[in-house]
C-alpha cells in the first residue's frame, strides 16, 4: 500500500524557485509519469518524494503519514537513478545485497530475494560479475533489481531508459510496463520522452517551469490538452498552431476564421468573445490531402519526408502559416508543389492568448 | 629491438641533423646526468674505504692500493709502481714515508730497502668493493632497532594519514555547508607554513602531551597533510553523488557511505597519498631528531647522524647506510609509479 500525497510543495535554492505549489495525489498501484522539457524540476520533484531533498515549504506523505523529516532510507521507496548509480567496486550480487545487508535482514532472506530478483529480471547468470563487465542493458536490469529486491511501497524511476540506445529503449520499456503489471506496486517515473510518457503511464503530469501544467491519462492529454504548452508538448511530431479569429460565439457551436477560411465548430467555445484572437492547434495526424471536390486549405510544399508507412509533408500556407502533416501511406508528392489540406473542424483545439484551452 | 632502435636515432632532420635533434641529445643526456649523477655517485662511492674518499682528485669507482705480505713486515704492504732513474719502471711495496722520500722494498728482495722520491711513484690500484661499509653498521650499530623504529612510525603515520585525510576529504568533497570552501582554503592555505615557522610551539605540544621521546610524538604531528586532503577531495568530486544518494536510498548510514562506497572508489588516490606519505615519514629527519633524545627511539635518518660527530665525520657508513634507506624509497617508486603518475593526473594536482 501506499499512496503518496503532496501538498504544496515548493522548492528553492536560494532565491531560485524551482518548485511551485506542486499539489498532486498519487493513487496505490499508479504508475505515474512525470514529464516536462529539461529543467523543468520534474527530477527536483521525484528527490523531493524519495527524500534525497526536502521541501522548502508543503507536505509530502506516503499513506497519510506526514513524511517531510523522515529520512529517505525509512520512507520504503526504492529509486533507480539515470546513470543506474551502481556501485562499481561491488559485485551484482553485492549491489543486489547492499541495502538488505544494511537493514539488517538474515542472510537466508537475502539470498532468497536476490534468487527471485534475478529470475524475474533475468540476470542469474552475471550475479558475479562487477557492473563494468555489463552492457547498458545488463546494467539498466541490475539497477531495477536493486530496487526490487528492497520491495519497496513505491518505485521511483529517474530517467532511468535515457541512456541505452533506441532499440534497447524500446524493449526495456515493454519489460518496465510488464513489471508493473506483475508487481502492481505504484511507480513514478520521470522523463523528458512524451512517448514513453504515454506508452508507459497510467496517469501524466506534464511539468513546465516547476508548475504542474495538466494531469491525467495519456489520451486525456493527448485529446483535451489544458493548455498550449501540454498541446504542443504531448504527440509527435508537435501539434501545429495557426493564428486565428473567433467569429461567431453560439450556445451550442462556434465558428473561427484561419488560413483564410472560416470554420463553424461543432462545440461552443466557453469563454471566447466574437472577435477575440486565438491560437488554433492541429495535429500533424489529424491533416489529409483534400480530394477533388472537397475544400482544403492551399499550400506550398517545403519538405517531403517519406517514412514508408506514412509521409510527413512540412508546408506553408498562402498565409505564411507552417503546416505539418502527416499523411497515412505514401504519397508521390515534391517540394514546391501546391497542394490542398483538409481537416475536421472537430480536430482543432482552440488556446487563448494565455495559452488556456478554450474548446 | 629494431624499433627502439629506429626510435633512438628518429631525427627531425630526416637523414641530416636537424639543430632541435642535437639541442634534444644534449638536453636529455644533461638531464640523465643532472639527475642520475648524484644517484651514482652515492652508489658508488658508499663501496670507497675512507681513503679512498679523501683522495683527489675523486675517482668514479672505489679504487683500492694493492698490497703484498712482505717477509719480516707484519702488515702487508701497499704496492707502488716506481720509475727508476734508469727509466724503467718497477713494482716495489713501501715500508714507510718519511717527507718526501718513501722507503720501498722489493716483495722479491725483501732485505734491501729502497729510497724513492714520493713523485716517481704511482700506487697500484683495482677496484674493489668495500662491503664493510655495509656490513659494520649492522654489528656496531642497532641498525635493526632503528630500521624497526623507521618502519613503525611509517606505518602508523600512513595509516593515520590515510584515515583523517579521506574523512576531512569527504567532508569537504561530498556535503554542503557553510563555510566550506573557506575551510577548504584555510587547509591548503598551511601548506605555505614551513615546518620551521611552527617547530616551537609544536614542540610544547607534544611535549605537554606527554609525547616527548616516544615515536607517537613523531607520529601525530605529521598525520594531518594539506596535500593528502586536497588530493583526495579533487578525487572524491569526481565519484558521481548519484551513487551517494543510491547509498543512502539503500539505509547506508553516513559512515558506511564512507566506509564502503567512497573510500573504495577513492583506491587509486589513497595508493598514492600512501606513496607519498611513505616516502615523506621515511625521510623524516629534522621533526624525529627534536622529538627523539634516547638512541633506541631514534629512525635511521636519525640514526644516521650518529656517524656525524663534531669533528670525525665517518663519510663511509654515512654513504652506505644513505643508500640502505634509499632502498625502499626507491622500491616504492619502481613499483607504484604508474599509480603516482594516474593518482596525480585524475586528481588535477601538481
Amino acid at each position: 500500500m501506499s499512496r503518496i500525497t503532496l501538498e504544496k510543495v515548493c522548492k528553492s535554492f536560494g532565491a531560485y524557485g524551482v518548485l511551485h505549489d506542486i499539489d498532486l495525489d498519487i493513487e496505490d498501484g499508479e504508475f505515474v509519469v512525470f514529464v516536462g522539457p529539461s529543467g523543468c524540476g520534474k527530477s527536483t520533484l521525484l528527490r523531493q518524494i524519495a527524500g534525497l531533498d526536502r521541501p522548502t515549504s508543503g507536505d509530502i506523505r506516503i499513506d497519510g503519514k506526514l513524511v517531510n523529516s523522515v529520512p529517505a532510507a525509512d520512507r520504503g521507496l526504492a529509486m533507480v537513478f539515470q546513470s543506474y548509480a551502481l556501485y562499481p567496486h561491488m559485485s551484482v550480487r553485492q549491489n543486489l545485497a547492499f541495502g538488505l545487508e544494511n537493514a539488517r535482514m538474515p542472510r537466508a532472506e537475502i539470498d532468497k530475494r536476490i534468487a527471485e530478483a534475478a529470475r524475474m529480471l533475468e540476470i542469474g547468470d552475471y550475479l558475479g560479475r562487477r557492473p563494468g563487465q555489463l552492457s547498458g542493458g545488463q546494467r539498466q536490469r541490475v539497477a531495477i533489481g536493486r530496487a526490487i529486491v528492497r520491495n519497496p511501497t513505491a518505485f521511483l524511476l529517474d530517467e532511468p531508459l535515457s541512456n541505452l540506445d533506441a532499440e534497447l529503449r524500446i524493449s526495456m520499456r515493454a519489460e518496465l510496463s510488464a513489471l508493473h503489471d506483475r508487481l502492481k506496486t505504484t511507480m513514478i517515473y520521470v522523463t523528458h520522452d512524451q512517448i514513453e510518457a504515454m506508452t508507459l503511464a497510467s496517469r501524466i503530469v506534464v511539468l513546465r517551469k516547476g508548475r504542474v501544467e495538466q494531469v491525467g491519462t495519456p489520451l486525456d492529454l493527448y485529446n483535451r490538452p489544458a493548455n498550449r504548452f501540454v498541446a504542443g508538448f504531448i504527440g509527435a511530431p508537435s501539434m501545429n498552431f495557426v493564428k486565428g479569429t473567433v467569429v461567431e460565439v453560439g450556445e451550442v457551436a462556434a465558428s473561427v476564421s484561419l488560413m483564410g477560411t472560416t470554420v463553424a465548430l461543432p462545440r461552443p467555445a466557453a469563454g471566447a468573445v466574437a472577435g477575440q484572437a486565438v491560437s488554433i492547434g492541429l495535429r500533424p495526424q489529424h491533416i489529409s490531402l483534400a480530394g477533388d471536390s472537397e475544400a482544403g486549405v492551399p499550400v506550398e510544399v517545403a519538405l517531403v519526408e517519406a517514412l514508408g508507412s506514412e509521409t510527413v509533408i512540412h508546408s506553408r500556407t498562402a498565409t505564411g502559416e507552417r503546416l505539418q502533416a502527416v499523411l497515412a501511406g505514401q504519397h508521390a508528392l515534391r517540394t514546391g508543389e501546391s497542394v490542398r489540406l483538409s481537416f475536421a473542424p472537430d480536430d482543432l483545439h482552440l488556446f487563448d492568448e494565455a495559452g488556456l484551452r478554450l474548446a | 629491438m629494431g624499433h627502439v632502435l629506429a626510435f633512438l636515432t628518429r631525427r627531425r632532420g630526416g637523414d641530416r641533423w636537424h639543430w632541435t635533434d642535437i639541442v634534444t641529445w644534449v638536453w636529455l643526456i644533461g638531464g640523465l646526468l643532472v639527475m642520475f649523477g648524484p644517484a651514482v655517485w652515492l652508489v658508488l662511492s658508499s663501496f670507497k674505504t675512507p681513503a679512498a674518499l679523501a683522495d683527489f682528485p675523486p675517482t668514479l669507482l672505489p679504487y683500492v692500493t694493492e698490497e703484498v705480505s712482505v717477509a719480516g713486515y707484519d702488515r702487508p704492504l701497499p704496492l707502488y709502481e716506481v720509475k727508476q732513474a734508469d727509466g724503467k719502471t718497477v713494482i716495489l711495496a713501501e715500508v714507510r714515508r718519511i717527507g718526501i722520500i718513501a722507503q720501498m722494498v722489493d716483495p722479491k728482495v725483501p732485505g734491501a730497502i729502497v729510497k724513492v722520491n714520493i713523485a716517481d711513484r704511482k700506487p697500484v690500484e683495482k677496484v674493489s668493493f668495500a662491503t664493510s661499509n655495509y656490513t659494520e653498521p649492522f654489528v656496531h650499530f642497532d641498525f635493526l632497532r632503528f630500521l624497526w623504529n623507521s618502519v613503525f612510525v611509517t606505518v602508523m603515520a600512513t595509516a593515520v594519514t590515510l584515515l583523517i585525510n579521506s574523512m576531512a576529504a569527504f567532508a569537504l568533497a561530498k556535503y554542503k555547508f557553510r563555510g566550506q570552501s573557506l575551510i577548504l582554503i584555510v587547509i591548503v592555505g598551511t601548506l605555505m607554513v614551513p615546518l620551521g615557522v611552527i617547530m616551537v610551539p609544536l614542540y610544547s605540544m607534544i611535549s605537554a602531551l606527554g609525547l616527548f621521546n616516544s615515536l607517537w610524538g613523531v607520529i601525530w604531528p605529521t598525520v594531518a597533510t594539506p596535500t593528502g586532503v586536497f588530493l583526495l577531495r579533487q578525487y572524491m568530486l569526481t565519484i558521481p553523488d548519484e551513487l551517494i544518494d543510491a547509498a543512502r536510498m539503500d539505509k547506508a548510514s553516513e559512515w558506511q557511505i564512507y566506509w564502503r562506497i567512497v573510500l573504495p572508489l577513492a583506491a587509486p588516490a589513497l595508493a598514492v597519498l600512501a606513496i607519498f606519505s611513505v616516502v615523506w615519514r621515511w625521510n623524516d629527519f629534522l621533526w624525529p631528531l627534536i622529538v627523539l633524545n634516547q638512541s633506541q627511539l631514534y629512525t635511521l635518518q636519525v640514526g644516521l647522524n650518529v656517524y656525524a660527530g663534531q669533528l670525525n665525520v665517518q663519510w663511509h657508513y654515512i654513504l652506505a647506510m644513505t643508500v640502505v634507506t634509499m632502498i625502499p624509497v626507491v622500491l616504492v617508486f619502481v613499483f607504484l609509479q604508474r599509480f603516482i603518475t594516474r593518482g596525480i593526473a585524475t586528481s588535477g594536482l601538481k
